[in-house]
């Protein structure tokens, strides 16, 4: 099993990434500059945090038409994992492999603080350790990261149970002072009509160890290594 | 022929504009009362181009795949020569 973690010019939550996998996980973990490419076949690619391009245009808009997206869309396309933490959820909605997009805070103001999320789904590469309704805390930091979705493909989202993560408060209610962004209906982490590519604005990597007061971001990668293994066993 | 587009790039009606709130909100701090205000992006790009229809083709093109978010966007092209 291997994981690579992209670097675009201005990542910078790369290295917490690779770290989370490779130390606290186990698993080995490339970090691929982005020129690279993906020059082998990997299980799942990590997108992560940072400032790709300093948010020039829009936040992630430049860094999703790399040529490496083009190799990441094709591992996607093969029902690989894709997830995008923060910069890496802003460059998954602008490339289109989540629809929608993360755009600027209703308040306008870089936001860094741990918040509470719903877990909205356990069917899903990412969520499966977690209990659906779960309320963990993870921390986020961003001033782009308010979700917005047209009425229709909120209503596709809800129905095909494509909502990863929720804002809520301690005990799970959806309440307007637990949105900390106003992203539409508390939506903070999306998956892709496959449920193998999931954009989400909170950093799980930043959750993932006791001495940082939360391991309650862990799950999400554990989930996806019980995924891989799983996938691995069934095709032998 | 060089063309020049004027693209301007903005959010689509009823879309939040949280820059323009706070923007307002500043120029209320100054003493400047206003009933509404708007951000709007504005690129002035330069390229070569068959005639004007293809220009504005190729601006078109520019606009939709990078420049804006047709979640969010809208946008207006001129192209003068």
């Amino acid at each position: 099993m291997r994981f690579a973690v992209i670097q675009f010019g201005g990542s910078n939550c790369d290295r917490d990434a690779w770290y989370v996998l490779s130390e606290i996980c186990g698993v080995d973990c490339d970090l691929v500059w982005y020129k690279d490419g993906l020059s082998r076949p990997y299980d799942a690619v990590i997108l992560p945090g940072g400032f790709s391009y300093g948010d020039y245009l829009r936040a992630g808009a430049i860094a999703a038409r790399t040529p490496v997206m083009k190799d990441i869309i094709a591992h996607a396309q093969k029902g690989r994992l894709v997830l995008g933490i923060c910069n890496g959820a802003q460059i998954l909605a602008e490339s289109g492999l989540v629809p929608g997009v993360f755009t600027i805070n209703a308040y306008p103001k870089f936001i860094c603080r741990s918040v509470h999320l719903r877990v909205e789904t356990t069917d899903s590469p990412f969520t499966s350790l977690y209990r659906k309704g779960d309320v963990i805390r993870i921390p986020i930091a961003h001033k782009e990261g308010r979700y917005v979705a047209s009425e229709d493909l909120l209503c596709e989202l809800n129905d095909r149970g494509r909502i990863a993560f929720r804002f809520c408060d301690s005990s799970g209610n959806l309440t307007p002072e637990s949105n900390p962004n106003g992203a539409m209906e508390h939506i903070t982490g999306v998956l892709n009509a496959t449920g193998n590519v999931l954009a989400m604005m909170p950093h799980p990597e930043r959750a993932s160890e006791e001495i940082l007061s939360s391991e309650d971001g862990k799950k999400v990668f554990l989930s996806m290594i019980t995924h891989i293994e799983h996938a691995k066993g069934v095709t032998g | 022929m060089i063309f020049l587009a004027t693209i301007t790039i903005g959010l689509k009606e009823g879309m939040l504009d949280p820059e323009a709130m706070a923007i307002r909100h500043a120029l209320g701090n100054l003493g400047f009362a206003t009933d509404e205000l708007r951000t709007k992006k504005l690129f002035m790009v330069r390229f070569d181009a068959a005639d004007a229809r293809e220009a504005e083709e190729k601006a078109r093109g520019m606009c939709e795949r990078l420049l804006a978010n047709p979640v969010i966007h809208h946008y207006e092209i001129e192209v003068h020569r």
